[in-house]
């Protein structure tokens, strides 16, 4: 597997023009010669779609859900950065490079991020041009907060559901593209695999189509490109219980690494801080409250275990822990995500959880607002969280400005994904990844209000550069749905559909996603350890058997069938599982959000390894019922010298 | 608690539809409504018979996949809440729900609970956008937007398209939708280049796929989970008499 990075020459500051300047350009009359598969319309889909739709480009966009608006991205509520320094407190292209570096504990490739943060400014113009409503000052001016850390204001955001805005800025672009006829959406559509064709000069194959299934009649349909752009987004959904929406899943991305892209990285997940508690076994998904509320909430837990199912309002305050403040002076509860997570964690698992208990457990803490009420008065909190506030009534049904909230921690983000290089490429040519689906620029832990801003980086400012350069490499080729490699991936997706509905045993879909993701939390979530791991990849290729015997897809395929999607992304979960246990087993060190219970200093904070893992992991597919191969891309820090992350 | 629920069932677009009855036991009050309906469904695959499908996607109440009417109110009984957002503690044990698809012509039923809502992005398409080619916008900060101009244009923005204005709506109007979105843009000065020709465009293709007048029930505002309110129909039916007016002076 070649992992050439493809970075440019030259200063970390000048690569990105450097690359600029060399990359080869589609003259603008050929350009409607080029058709692109955009897969998802997410932030990083949509603004990919669109932008490169005004450039000339032919685009087909795909999306599951229906409407190209409803994609995940719309659920980020907090905000996006970008190194406007509009606060004149000390912000810079540079240090918001350097912030994501140590953010992402020195896993992430320099380069890359240097190009986020280069271009997080213009996103915010970009936007702001769309008629996104970004908060601003009275004087007119764009407002700012901070987020998870950081020490500078330049977080943007609109009330509680930036993700919302964006999307619809985005989205707008989209359907002016559709509406001109440049861009031909489908939406309900699922993508089940992709298809490569041998390029006629090198004998390569490259991607050159993807079959999908359209979910309302049934039918299996093929479509051709001269590129194919993956915007799916992240596997959060392996833990069954996540932030994530219903449908998010890793069949697309899962289908491609099957197909030769390298998959790198996939243990690290980001487990969010700020999640309403699980309720009950009833539960299907868990809802995020803003990280922004770590502004002005404090976190904290009893002292005793004895008062954990006391009134919060009337345990004294020298009877509670403050533990984020006690651990982290300096960063206090705005500690980086994968930080106060754990710490909420240890809290629990030391007994000192509140709230109801579930299967005998008490896993909560309380992020209290009270100082925050006192200090500012109640009408300044309700303007800046009211939305959030609601939002946690309408699902716990307390009130959190009387009694504190309730948090837990929950599969949120994935920092792995597809392997690519600088330009966005994978290992299979002419297959480029986009936002959380791809690898790159997080390292093993994201920032807050990161997520926003990569999306919108890939799809409106990098891959407008680095899609062209690949074009012009190898010409428009007007491929054929007609070709025989179409056919030949068509009806492996038939016979696999077909052997679902085949099995007929006696378990919902759901029933297995659930025990696999008991499985993946317990073994491979917040801690993880050469036990439990092992453990894991003795359990998952059990249910995975076991799926296959005893699967039941009620039900006809001709028709929507919700039970047959379930399955599909269900099935390929259980497959994907192994790999991120087998890559959290490998890497031997803990690094963000990556903890590994036997690599802790000794005051219980992560220990990296920079000696011998710092390196992307890339996993390649060797066939079934073969260990995946795994192969290393060297991380270098010629810029950000790795140093211990410490946010005391 | 106990919940007996009235479905409506459909095969696809072309199949006259019926109510079934169901009874969901053991269910926990802080449930969601939806997922109250997952267990209806696991019931159902046990029984061997065809889940009920419904859209939904994020559960968080922003994506505005999910689409219920509950009761004949849709999104159900509870104020500015979208039906993934609404919890069974709302109900009573031993409660009878009826449950539809969202009803209104433009909105075609595809199977049991799911509707089509294309026409809704057809509405966006005639002129819900800003024309900004990427890369070629200004420093974000070159045009003050007064804070009140800023958040009265974020209260249309907080749209997420659902439908349940149109559902509502005795006429199946999309006047609240098409407000919504017209007066997010109208508001900025981003916006003004392009105004008349968005809200003439927007209004005339509103009612060109077959959404009803608007006649002044004030359902849709009633049923809106983001809280949108009719002045935003009637600053759109200011801006469309204005744009009207310029055109024909030209």
């Amino acid at each position: 597997m070649n992992l050439d990075s493809k970075i440019p020459e030259g200063p970390i500051d000048q690569k990105w023009s450097n690359f600029k300047f060399h990359a080869k350009l589609v003259n603008p009359s050929n350009r409607r010669k080029f058709k692109v598969i955009v897969v998802g319309s997410g932030l990083a889909g949509a603004s990919a779609a669109a932008s490169l739709a005004e450039q000339g480009y032919n685009v087909q966009c795909f999306c599951y859900q229906d409407s190209p608006r409803r994609a995940h991205s719309i659920a980020a509520q907090g905000g996006i950065n970008a190194a406007k320094n509009y606060q004149n407190d000390g912000d810079s292209i540079y240090r918001l490079f350097y912030d994501t570096v140590k953010g992402g504990d020195f896993r992430s490739r320099e380069a890359n991020v240097y190009r986020l943060a280069e271009v997080s400014v213009n996103i915010i113009d970009q936007c702001v041009a769309q008629g996104v409503p970004f908060a601003r000052e009275y004087g007119g001016l764009l407002a700012n907060r901070s987020f998870g850390g950081a020490q500078v204001s330049r977080t943007f955001y609109a009330r509680g559901q930036t993700g919302q805005q964006l999307l619809l800025g985005a989205y707008a672009a989209l359907e002016r593209q559709i509406a001109l006829g440049k861009v031909k959406m489908y939406t309900r559509r699922e993508m089940l695999d992709l298809v490569k064709i041998k390029d006629p000069k090198s004998g390569e194959e490259h991607a050159k189509g993807i079959i999908v299934r359209n979910l309302v009649d049934g039918k299996i349909e093929r479509y051709a490109a001269d590129a194919v752009l993956l915007c799916t987004g992240g596997y959060g959904n392996v833990f069954y219980l996540s932030t994530n929406a219903q449908g998010c899943n890793v069949t697309a991305a899962y289908r491609c690494y099957r197909r030769g892209a390298g998959f790198a990285n996939p243990c690290f997940t980001q487990i969010h801080p700020t999640c309403i508690p699980q309720h009950g076994d009833q539960q299907s998904k868990l809802t995020l409250m803003s990280e922004s509320l770590r502004n002005d909430g404090r976190v904290w837990v009893p002292k005793k275990r004895e008062d954990c199912t006391k009134d919060p309002n009337d345990i004294a305050e020298a009877d509670r822990d403050y533990y984020l403040e006690r651990k982290y002076p300096s960063f206090g509860n705005l500690a980086p995500r994968d930080i106060s997570s754990r710490a909420a964690k240890e809290a629990c698992d030391d007994g000192r959880g509140v709230g109801p208990a579930v299967n005998g457990e008490r896993r909560g803490v309380y992020l209290d607002f009270a100082d925050a009420i006192k200090r500012d008065g109640l009408n300044v909190v309700k303007e800046k969280y009211g939305n959030l506030f609601e939002m946690y009534e309408r699902i716990t049904g307390e009130n959190a400005y009387k009694t504190p909230m309730r948090i837990y921690p929950a599969s949120h983000y994935t920092m792995g994904g597809l392997w690519v290089d600088y330009n966005l490429q994978s290992t299979i040519p002419g297959l480029f990844v986009l936002g959380e689906a791809n690898f790159s620029d997080h390292g093993a832990n994201r920032l807050g209000a990161s997520a926003l801003m990569q999306g919108l980086a890939d799809g409106y400012f990098v891959i407008p550069y680095t899609l062209p350069d690949y074009l012009a490499r190898v010409g428009a080729q007007n491929v054929s749905t007609e070709a025989p490699e179409f056919s030949e991936v068509e009806s492996q997706v038939k016979a696999k559909i077909a052997k679902l509905m085949a099995v007929k045993g006696t378990k919902s879909p759901r029933y297995f996603h659930i025990k696999l993701g008991k499985v993946m939390w317990e073994y491979c979530g917040m801690a993880r350890s050469r036990e439990s791991l092992t453990k894991a990849l003795e359990l998952i290729p059990q249910i995975r058997e076991e799926f296959w015997k005893d699967v039941k897809v009620v039900g006809e395929e001709d028709t929507i069938n919700t039970e047959l999607e379930r399955a599909g992304r269900v099935a390929d979960f259980l497959e994907f599982a192994e790999i991120m246990v087998r890559d959290a087993l490998n890497r031997e060190e803990s690094c963000g959000a990556h903890f590994r219970v036997e690599y802790q200093t000794p005051d219980g904070e992560a220990q990296r390894n920079d000696a011998e893992y710092s390196y992307a992991a890339v996993w390649e597919f060797a066939g079934d019922g073969k260990e995946p191969i795994l192969h290393k891309e060297s991380i270098t820090h010629d810029e950000v010298k790795p140093v211990v992350r410490s946010y005391k | 608690m106990k919940i007996h629920l009235k479905v409506w069932r459909q095969k696809d677009a072309n199949d006259k539809g019926h109510f079934e009855k169901y009874t969901v036991d053991n269910v926990s009050e802080e449930s969601s409504f939806l997922e109250m309906f997952d267990i209806l469904n696991e019931q159902l695959v046990a029984q061997d018979k065809e889940p009920i499908v419904f859209d939904h996607d994020c559960r968080e109440g922003i994506c505005g996949m999910c689409s219920m009417t509950i009761n004949g109110v849709p999104h159900g009984p509870e104020a500015e809440t979208t039906v993934c957002q609404l919890h069974m503690r709302k109900f009573k044990d031993g409660d009878t729900i009826v449950v539809e698809p969202w009803r209104a012509g433009p909105f075609p039923v595809k199977k049991d609970l799911i509707v089509s809502r294309d026409a809704l992005d057809l509405i966006q398409q005639a002129g819900g956008y800003i024309s900004v080619r990427t890369g070629s916008a200004r420093d974000a900060n070159e045009i003050p937007i007064p804070k009140e101009v800023a958040d009265k244009s974020m209260d249309a923005a907080q749209c997420i398209g659902c439908g349940a204005c149109v559902a509502a709506c005795p006429n199946a109007s999309a006047m609240l939708f098409t407000a919504a979105k017209v007066c997010h843009l109208n508001y900025l000065p981003q916006g003004a280049p392009e105004k008349d020709k968005r809200t003439i465009a927007m209004v005339e293709k509103m009612q060109e796929l077959g959404f009803g007048n608007c006649s002044n029930y004030g359902e849709c505002q009633a049923v809106c989970p983001k809280g949108i309110t009719l002045d935003f129909i009637a600053k759109m039916n200011r801006d469309y008499a204005l744009a009207k007016a310029r055109q024909f002076l030209k």
